[in-house]
């Protein structure tokens, strides 16, 4: 099967065409050692199949960016059949850039013109076959959208020659500097060699490395510094010889895309109507009272709950699925029939199962772990959808336009901004999606504090907790107290991100140089397939790692020491309860270690949970308040059986507090605590995927470190005012350190780069 | 007389005539089109001042105003 490689700037349609060409045979993987998509499809309406490897969309073949060189090395050394150069017909000079350096390859090519209705929309004209005859190899008109000329350009890529030499642009005005070059290389038999020559003369630093490369660089060229000239030729050749293939009917006007730009990146408006799209797609995510219906209502007489329509049973268990007092989101609703559809599930197969530790097993401890895992796919989905939506339409690049200037100070790029908006509705598709930032470190910096952005399964331990605080101790207001603990997210994750730029992960701010594409309608067809990747991306680590770790979790919380099955109000007994005791003291400076006596072991044993999902926190607070009615303690006098049917959450709170009699600080250090440990499984398993390999198991240690001392600081804060001074103090200490140290770094490096100069 | 494109207002356009700064950002530049002898026009800041949006070659550029320093431009 011949392959070909699909090879083009970003926003040329690439993507489009390589569905259109490879539909539902596409496969996605990763190129190995970078987090960078690889999808290879085969082409088969043709006579013969063809092979089809998508690369990553580059405006040149520097080796700047992973993405440049995957490309690179790919043509070079997986000598693929053929290389489909796409190349956007409405924006043909910057395409053609890519076009001369990819010629310089021994490498047959053939060009794609995509995009000629818009050309034509426009009233300019572009003359393929001017085109072709200047460039030395077929161009066919093609619109990926459309479908049209996919069959014409299949065709003659499989009719191309098998061997094809390269040839550049640069002859003309390098001639004698090449071919010196050259020479070496041909002597040397490597393959392309005019490519290679072309680099070293740039002073690529690929090419640097190779052996003798300096040596016949100093004798062809000597000092003189080429780069700048030969980018200007080939962009010469490009005006004078290829871009006369375009005739333009003159007229500036202004296009659809301006207009809506205009509006989009307002001087005043910008920043409002992006705040307006973020919240509005949150509320269609992740609201429980949709368009605030039940809101509205309720400045009237209000919107009856579930529990007062007095529905049968599988009425109520239907109509809950939509509603509750208030009617809610799309996304919740998704949410809910799923959830209602996994309960129906765990509860026939428990209930079918007679041995009551089989049952508990099978229906809570492996089916359980999977559905709580499952159970989110539709959020995330729709939060993917919306963002490939912002994505693919244009408007993601604006974004990152309008607040660059904003997280710039944090050593990051507006590009950041996205992900870590996303973790405020989960972390998972958060973490994927700094895939869009190119610079390595504010990648890992970045997926570090995704899981500061409270997500939505992080919700229910703080309304929990909140609302036992206020309910127990009668102080405060739930929604302050909530409110504020986002907001403690957020300074942590911008204090974690300066800290982390300027130590561990310290590197020059990457360079904000990006095209601003037109804006166009996303496309179906490619949305459809992206969610799907996505799905079966999740789906696959869903089914193992996280299985595998749930199922663990489960087995300690239910085997004590001597391998017996122990039921839930039982906990207490069980190898997890001990690890709890165990490692009760270590959070006494975060108010819910010693100091609240035999019973405080919950707390510990709650927050293990939570790594399997944080919405089992709470749901495990009901489990631990029934075990310790069980082991005599004094819980308020509520039974085992409202505990264990509290949803909320808030009374099995109050009878934790009661029996433990922990302080309020202790109970905010608790929240905050969870909210910026390690993330729920899911979010782990991503941060590994995603990350640089190592990097992992400190990314780990930073979520540890970081919650412990946020925990402590809200304890000792809280209980003691006047320590606030002592942070204050720490805090000022470590800032001056890692100011005066790197102030030191930057002399160093100043005298060093001083006296490179002085030896030149 | 040469500016810097940095300190272009909106509307304004030229000639590029040189392109300094360091390798790897100059070598961007380079690859997004962004050498001597490239019209250019300022079309737009952001709204808070930086970075700044620029049309060339046809289509849309930004970058911020640091990285519009190394672009000298004759009008």
């Amino acid at each position: 099967m011949k392959t070909f490689a699909l090879c083009g700037n970003p926003n040329c349609g690439k993507t489009t065409l390589f569905n259109a060409l490879t539909g539902a045979t596409a496969h996605v993987g990763n190129w190995p050692g970078v987090t960078v998509d690889k999808r290879e499809g085969v082409y088969k309406k043709s006579g013969e199949n063809i092979a089809i490897i998508d690369l990553p969309g580059i405006y040149s073949l520097s080796p700047y960016t992973p993405e440049e060189v995957i490309s690179r090395n790919y043509i070079l050394d997986e000598n693929p059949y053929g290389v489909i150069n796409i190349v956007d017909a409405t924006n043909l000079e910057r395409n053609l850039y890519l076009t001369t350096q990819l010629l310089e390859m021994d490498v047959p090519v053939i060009v794609a013109l995509n995009m000629m209705d818009e050309v034509e929309k426009a009233g300019d004209k572009v003359d393929a076959k001017t085109l072709e005859e200047r460039l030395g190899v077929p161009v066919v008109a093609v619109s990926a959208l459309k479908g049209t000329g996919i069959k014409d350009l299949m065709a003659r890529a499989a009719a191309l020659p098998a061997k094809r030499s390269g040839n550049s642009v640069l002859e003309e005005d390098f001639g004698d500097k090449l071919r010196k070059v050259r020479e070496h290389y041909e002597a040397e038999e490597v393959a392309s060699p005019l490519f290679h020559a072309v680099k070293l003369l740039e002073r690529d630093e690929l090419e640097l490395k190779r052996k003798n490369a300096a040596a016949v660089l100093e004798q062809a060229a000597g000092e003189e510094d080429l780069e700048a000239a030969i980018a200007d030729a080939r962009y010469k050749y490009i005006s004078a010889n290829l871009s006369v293939a375009k005739t333009k009917n003159g007229k500036e006007t202004l296009t659809k895309s301006d207009k809506i730009d205009k509006v989009l990146t307002h001087r005043v408006w910008a920043i409002p109507i992006f705040l307006v799209i973020m919240f509005a797609i949150f509320h269609v995510t992740f609201s429980e009272d949709f368009l605030y219906i039940g809101a509205w209502a309720s400045l009237g007489k209000g919107l009856p709950a579930l529990d007062d329509l007095n529905l049968s049973e599988g009425m109520a268990t239907f109509v809950g699925i939509f509603y509750d007092g208030a009617v809610f989101s799309p996304g919740v609703i998704l949410f809910n029939i799923f959830d209602t559809l996994f309960g129906t599930i765990m509860d026939a197969v428990g209930g079918a199962i007679p041995t009551e530790w089989l049952s508990g097993l099978v229906a809570d401890g492996v089916l359980g772990g999977l559905f709580a895992v499952l159970g989110f796919l539709p959020q995330i989905l729709m939060l993917f959808m919306w963002f490939s939506l912002l994505e693919d339409s244009g408007y993601m690049a604006r974004i990152a336009f309008v607040l660059d200037r904003i997280f710039r100070r944090f050593g990051l790029s507006g590009r950041a901004f996205l992900p870590m908006i996303m973790g405020f509705g989960c972390s998972v598709p958060a973490m994927i999606n700094t895939r869009t930032l190119a610079d390595e470190k504010e990648r890992t910096a970045t997926v570090r504090v995704i899981p500061f952005f409270s997500c939505g399964a992080k919700l229910p331990i703080l309304t929990a907790i909140a609302g036992g605080v206020v309910q127990y101790f009668g102080v405060g207001h739930a929604d302050l107290i909530t409110y504020a603990m986002y907001l403690l997210g957020i300074v942590a994750a911008i204090v974690s991100v300066l800290l982390m730029r300027n130590t561990t992960l310290k590197g020059e701010t990457p360079p904000f140089i990006m095209e601003l594409p037109t804006y166009h309608w996303p496309r179906f067809k490619n949305l459809m397939l992206h969610l799907w990747d996505k799905t079966k991306h999740f789906v696959k680590k869903a089914f193992t790692i996280i299985f595998a770790s749930t199922v663990l979790i489960w087995l300690f919380s239910h085997l004590n020491w001597s391998w017996h099955y122990l039921p839930d109000e039982q906990m207490n007994e069980s190898i997890l309860a001990s690890v709890g005791k165990l490692v009760q003291p270590i959070f006494t400076p975060l108010g819910f270690g010693s100091q609240i006596g035999a019973y405080g072991w919950v707390f510990a044993v709650a927050a293990i949970i939570g790594l399997v999902a944080k919405e089992n926190v709470i749901s495990t607070f009901g489990t631990l308040g029934a075990c310790l009615i069980a082991l005599g303690a004094n819980v308020g006098g509520v039974t085992s059986d409202v505990l264990l049917a509290d949803e909320e959450g808030i009374t099995a709170t109050v009878a934790m507090i009661t029996a433990t009699g922990i302080s309020i600080p202790g109970l905010i250090a608790f929240i905050a605590f969870n909210m910026t440990t390690i993330p729920c499984f899911a979010a782990c398993a991503t941060a590994k995927g995603e990350l640089k390999k190592g990097t992992f198991k400190w990314t780990l240690l930073f979520w540890l470190a970081s919650s412990y001392v946020i925990g402590a600081a809200v304890y000792t804060i809280g209980s003691w005012w006047w320590t606030a001074f002592i942070w204050a103090a720490v805090v000022a200490a470590v800032t001056l350190l890692v100011v005066f140290r790197n102030l030191g770094k930057l002399k160093f490096r100043k005298r060093k780069s001083a006296r490179g100069e002085a030896n030149a | 007389m040469g500016k810097l494109l940095s300190d272009f207002t909106v509307g304004e356009s030229g000639k590029i005539k040189a392109v300094t700064g360091e390798g790897k950002i100059r070598r961007r530049l380079f690859d997004m089109g962004v050498t001597p002898g490239a019209e250019v026009r300022m079309r737009k800041k952001a709204p808070l001042g930086d970075p700044i949006e620029v049309t060339l070659r046809g289509y849309e550029l930004t970058l911020r105003k640091v990285e519009a320093a190394c672009v000298e431009v004759e009008q």
